[in-house]
């Protein structure tokens, strides 16, 4: 089995920049101190290492607030977004669960939103689970009429991460904020791409990520709105840190690495966008100026400047990936996942199963270059037509023959 | 997903792709697998007059895994006879290929396309319509 390239094959070129980014070396620079001389625990009150490590945390969470319009006092460390969603959605349901018992989320949310909800079903509370509208948004209409005396929170992400989409975070912020319901956005994907404002956008609880962002992983942030206040049930318990929101003894280096790359992400995010932006439409257009039957998923231009999915019809998305192995992406194809069932997003929006088959998620980021994806570009228009010189269903669709009038024996 | 040297060295250098003329009566065909599945496989045998398999083409979409099992057995099949071709199982197929078990479902639909390949080269031979015989 191969798992690796052997030692002298170059790497592939990374674009799953929706999977995960690099660390920036500026922000793994900031952290190194609190690895090692200043690693003082930032609870300590007595001493001067734990002074030292409590105004570095403090000074991310400044940061991490300026991002987005908040508070240094309204922002949570946690593990990840996955912890976050966990806290704020659980939390927030059990702390109300007296008064109200209904939450709103939608089908295209990530796995951990929609497992929370889950769980939350299982102790007694409904879930509505609103599907999307073709291009991946949510219908404000559907959501508006979903809301009940009962609901106590609407959990909507602000960037999908299989298709990019941006959902009208200010219309719901303002409509939830209108019917006295709580709006909590998983922004794992959404923080540091598109400018954000828990002021503006009404937004009462949001979820950050550390890797998705050119930081550390293995650290978040929950924001947590302190006028109106919003309370929660902590989820793990002990000394009772971060407000009592969240305890254990906070990771030092990796919070500070937090706080950089969201200093980072506010000072660069307008250049970012217009570089990715002009790169991602570069290598669209290459793309589908030499390779017919190329659909995009997902809104065309309500999209984050750093994510392309598409469906490359009659080739199938695992053969591909391993056709380009050349290039780290991923697929929404059944193949790549333990179900052996194809991307629940794409089937969302209505994309047909055999279209979800075929798709592939294009990720590019700060450290993508031009050559880079030219060359990511050409390889696919290569080798996607050669897997289609393999297809049957290229060769009927060049017949003329219409796939879906053929009984197929599902297995 | 990882894949064995087996399953790369057919996938990147397929044998026999292509396509035999399927109104030729020396021409079986066998398509099987669903687009919706994420797998097609189409298998093609042409029989000579004392009945051996002397060519086979194939076309596939599907994984790395499913293009290699089809490849495989076109090579495997030809010069064999059609009862010989009949008993090659998904089993020998998966280990030649050491597909993992989220894989063996590739096997399963070689040898599907092979056994439907035979039904339809018999079924255009036959004045009776036993071409289901083989299923």
């Amino acid at each position: 089995m191969t798992h690796l390239p052997a030692n002298d094959q170059p790497r592939p070129i990374y674009l799953d920049y929706q999977a995960t980014t690099p660390c920036d070396p500026r922000v793994v620079e900031t952290m190194l101190p609190y690895f090692t001389e200043k690693f003082g625990n930032p609870h300590s009150r007595n001493h001067m290492y734990g002074w030292e490590a409590e105004e570095a945390v403090e000074k991310a969470r400044a940061q991490i607030g300026a991002l987005i319009g908040a508070s240094d006092k309204e922002i949570i460390f946690t593990s990840g977004a996955t912890e976050s969603n966990n806290l704020a959605i659980k939390g927030v349901a059990q702390f109300y669960k007296e008064k109200k018992n209904h939450i709103i989320t939608v089908t295209t949310e990530h796995k951990c939103v929609l497992d929370a909800c889950r769980h939350l079903e299982l102790e007694g509370f409904e879930v509505t689970y609103l599907p999307v509208r073709k291009d991946g948004l949510v219908d404000l209409d559907q959501l508006a009429a979903a809301i009940r005396e009962t609901t106590v929170l609407v959990s909507v992400m602000g960037v999908n991460n299989e298709i990019g989409v941006i959902q009208p975070l200010a219309e719901i912020g303002a409509l939830c904020r209108s019917k006295g319901v709580f709006f909590h956005t998983d922004c794992a994907q959404a923080v540091g791409k598109i400018p954000l404002d828990v002021e503006a956008m009404k937004i009462d609880l949001m979820s950050i990520s550390g890797h998705k962002i050119y930081g550390p992983k293995g650290v978040g942030a929950l924001y947590v709105r302190r006028k109106p206040r919003v309370r929660l049930v902590a989820q793990i318990n002990g000394g009772g840190q971060e407000r009592g929101m969240r305890s254990g003894t906070l990771p030092t280096p990796l919070c500070v690495g937090l706080g950089e790359a969201c200093r980072l992400a506010q000072a660069e995010m307008a250049d970012e966008t217009q570089r990715l932006l002009a790169l991602r439409e570069r290598f669209h257009q290459r793309v589908t100026a030499g390779l017919p039957e190329v659909y995009l998923n997902g809104h065309a231009e309500k999209r984050i400047p750093g994510n392309l999915n598409l469906s490359f019809a009659f080739v199938e998305g695992e053969g591909l990936m391993m056709a380009v192995k050349e290039l780290a992406v991923s697929s929404g194809s059944a193949c790549t996942s333990a179900s052996l069932e194809p991307s629940y997003v794409l089937r969302a929006l209505g994309v047909d199963v055999e279209m979800a088959h075929t798709s592939l998620r294009i990720g590019i980021g700060r450290f993508t270059t031009e050559a880079e994806l030219d060359f990511a570009a050409d390889l696919l228009i290569e080798r996607v037509t050669k897997l289609r010189s393999f297809s049957p269903l290229w060769e009927m669709a060049q017949e003329g023959i219409d796939i879906k009038s053929i009984q197929w024996a599902e297995h | 997903m990882s894949y064995s040297d087996k399953v790369i060295d057919h996938f990147e250098h397929p044998r026999n792709v292509g396509s035999l003329n399927k109104e030729d009566a020396h021409v079986g065909t066998g398509l099987v697998g669903a687009p919706a599945c994420g797998d097609v496989m189409r298998l093609q045998i042409q029989v000579s007059p004392d009945g051996i398999i002397e060519d086979a083409k194939f076309k596939t979409f599907g994984c790395g895994s499913a293009i290699a099992s089809s490849s495989l057995v076109t090579e495997w099949v030809k010069g064999k006879t059609l009862d010989e071709a009949a008993t090659i199982k998904n089993t020998e197929i998966a280990e030649h290929l050491a597909l993992p078990p989220v894989k063996i479902h590739c096997s399963v639909l070689a040898e599907d396309a092979i056994k439907a390949a035979i039904a339809d080269y018999k079924a255009k031979h036959s004045p009776s319509k036993d071409g289901q015989a083989a299923e």
